[in-house]
């Protein structure tokens, strides 16, 4: 994880939650790849065929409320998804995003700054996003250590993979 | 006192303590919390890559570890199929024996209550949102993702904040025809779907003592639509009475300090409450049932089933009107119980019979037409009136279906008309 994280911008409105990310009749596939594709369909339609890796994500209140799929957050994972900002999130969106690695913030008024093809830079540790364009920003409580270690750690599989191998008494792999 | 700051703790923050090895907790402190059960649906299929990736090869505590498939049983898609066969084959690998395969399955929300696999004093964790509803038992259970699930079946515990508590103060009596379903949607018209995001809550008061453990397990499921990391009801005389039988483990029975410092506090008195019903396109979207009956809503689909309201208790009131009369023209009616103990319960009591000859479908168990992935699914100008716990848009099928959440009674008046209506006109 960078401290400072750049990308475009697509922004969602408030309540999104996980059926409208990824639809109940696609839960079976586990393909990330092929889940990817489908991602937003209800919410956010053209945004599976032109998302790019690193594009950020800017949503209102509660997003990810609903189901504790974690389809959702692995179909962003797997566009490449730079960070999620939002006014709020639901709980369980909050923990898979993080577990999975996906810079997760919560910023109070966070979407009002934004419109979708605005460029953003979120500055971790200091816990400000600005809008690039016009200058807009607003501040956040920055995560806390054991949060942004996961993310340092490149999400919760790498963690416990180095707990295990710690515990194993091997030596921790080379990052 | 146990709690920290010179006042009493909740029930959720005596809980987690317990669970993390703490004399007390705080709100806003991570913790890490040693897990008494786990459970996996079939997004725990979604379990298996991570926890190889982890380098895990096995499970903390197989004893510990239920699996409940539940949302396509009998698998009716090929996807569905293969998640069931993962789970099998890991299942088999890690030594998981207590496993609900098909001809055992149920809702694994209910499956866990009816086992008695979750206690009170117990961190319980699932790879499923309503896990929520075991909070009934006088528990933290909550749902995770199944990359947390890896982690949990690897480590036996997860790291927590500990969540402020929301205290919802129930006071007076049910009127005819009003149940525990029309009070949740009524506290959640008032607490709304972010009401209590990541926070705890804990029901009480004369109103909840009352409550039998179903009623408990209806109002602790749709805590998930407050937004909430858990809810809870603290245990008593009815919740050793029903696990007595059948607890799985030693019970911890907490309960919240009377000085125990709430974030906020909500009352509620039921007392003269009509049925409620939750509009398109929110659970919170809470309305007088009466007044949504005299708009005439027309519905082409209703639903008895979902983990919500599918216990034998609802299927009984459900049929109790049921009898004797049709389900109206242009409706179809679908019946599915919460599992397969349920199921033959109704067998033993004529209900499979009593619903199908009124002109419903009563199906197996599984969650059914809840979640718009299994079967009866909604057409985009259709409408469903349910006994689910959501309704946004898409969840039954298409996004522009409308679905109305209600009672179990309410549901069945609904089939008869053929609209959103009001049990008590069957009285
Ligand atoms: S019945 Fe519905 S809410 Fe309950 S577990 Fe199944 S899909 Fe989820």
């Amino acid at each position: 994880m960078q401290d400072v994280i750049e990308g475009r911008v697509w922004t969602l409105g408030a309540d999104v939650d996980t059926d409208q990310i990824i639809s109940g009749k696609y839960l079976t596939i586990i393909d990330p790849n092929e889940l990817k594709k489908h991602v937003f369909e209800i919410a956010l339609p053209e945004f599976a065929a032109q998302a790019r890796a690193g594009d950020i994500l800017v949503a209102d209140e509660n997003f990810g409320c609903g189901s504790s799929r974690e389809h959702a957050p692995q179909a962003m994972r797997a566009i490449g998804v730079g960070a999620v900002v939002a006014d709020s999130f639901a709980r369980i969106f909050f923990r898979n995003a993080i577990n999975l690695g996906i810079p997760t913030i919560e910023a109070r008024g966070v979407r009002a700054i934004f419109a979708t093809g605005d460029p953003a830079r979120i500055e971790m540790r200091a816990g400000r996003v600005t809008n690039v364009r016009t200058g807009a920003s607003v501040e956040f409580p920055p995560l806390p250590p054991h949060l942004l270690d996961l993310l340092e750690a490149g999400g919760l599989v790498e963690k416990v993979r180095r707990e295990l191998e710690a515990r194993a008494g091997k030596v921790p792999a080379a990052p | 006192m146990s709690g920290a700051n010179g006042h009493g703790a909740t029930l959720a923050e005596k809980i987690l303590a317990r669970s993390a090895g703490l004399e007390h907790v705080v709100p806003g402190e991570i913790v890490e919390g040693n897990v008494d059960l786990a459970m996996m649906h079939e997004q725990g299929a979604q379990t298996v890559a991570p926890f190889h990736q982890m380098g895990a090869t096995e499970v903390w505590d197989p004893d510990r570890v239920v699996i409940a498939i539940d949302h396509w049983v009998p698998a009716s898609t090929e996807g569905a199929a293969v998640l069931h066969r993962m789970l099998r084959k890991f299942a088999a690998e890690t030594r998981l024996e207590h496993f609900y395969d098909v001809g055992q399955h149920g809702i694994c929300h209910q499956i866990l209550a009816e086992n008695g696999w979750v206690v009170p004093g117990d961190l319980a964790v699932g790879t499923d949102s309503h896990t929520n509803m075991l909070g009934a038992m006088g528990a933290v259970a909550a749902g995770i993702g199944p990359t947390e699930m890896a982690a949990v079946l690897a480590l036996g515990r997860l790291w927590l904040k500990v969540p402020p508590t929301v205290r919802i103060e129930v006071r007076g009596r049910f009127g005819p025809g009003v149940t525990a379903k029309d009070l949740v949607l009524r506290i959640l018209g008032e607490v709304k779907t972010t009401g209590a995001q990541y926070k705890s809550v804990e029901y009480g008061g004369p109103t909840i003592d009352r409550l039998s453990m179903p009623e408990r397990f209806t109002i602790c499921n749709m805590t998930t639509e407050m937004g909430a990391k858990t809810g809870m009801v603290a245990p008593d005389q009815t919740t050793y009475d029903y696990l007595a039988p059948i607890a799985k483990h030693a019970m911890h029975p907490l309960r919240p300090d009377p000085d125990a410092a709430y974030e906020r506090r909500v009352e509620i008195d039921v007392d003269g409450m009509p049925p409620m019903v939750a509009c398109p396109y929110s659970p919170d979207n809470v309305r007088p049932l009466p007044e949504v009956a005299r708009e005439h809503v027309v519905i082409d689909q209703a639903f008895l089933g979902s983990c919500t309201n599918a216990r034998i208790e609802d299927l009984r009131e459900g049929a109790a009107l049921m009898k004797g009369q049709k389900v109206a023209k242009g409706v179809r009616f679908i019946v599915s119980p919460a599992s397969t103990k349920i199921y033959d319960q109704c067998l033993k009591e004529g209900l499979v019979q009593l619903f199908t000859d009124a002109g419903a479908v009563f199906t197996n168990s599984s969650c059914s037409a809840c979640f718009g992935g299994n079967m009866g699914i909604l057409a985009p100008d259709e409408t469903c009136a349910s006994s689910s716990n959501r309704n946004f848009p898409g969840r039954m099928g298409a996004k522009e279906a409308k679905i109305y959440l209600m009672s179990p009674a309410a549901v069945v008046a609904s089939a008869i008309r053929g609209e959103v209506s009001d049990p008590r006109e069957f009285a």
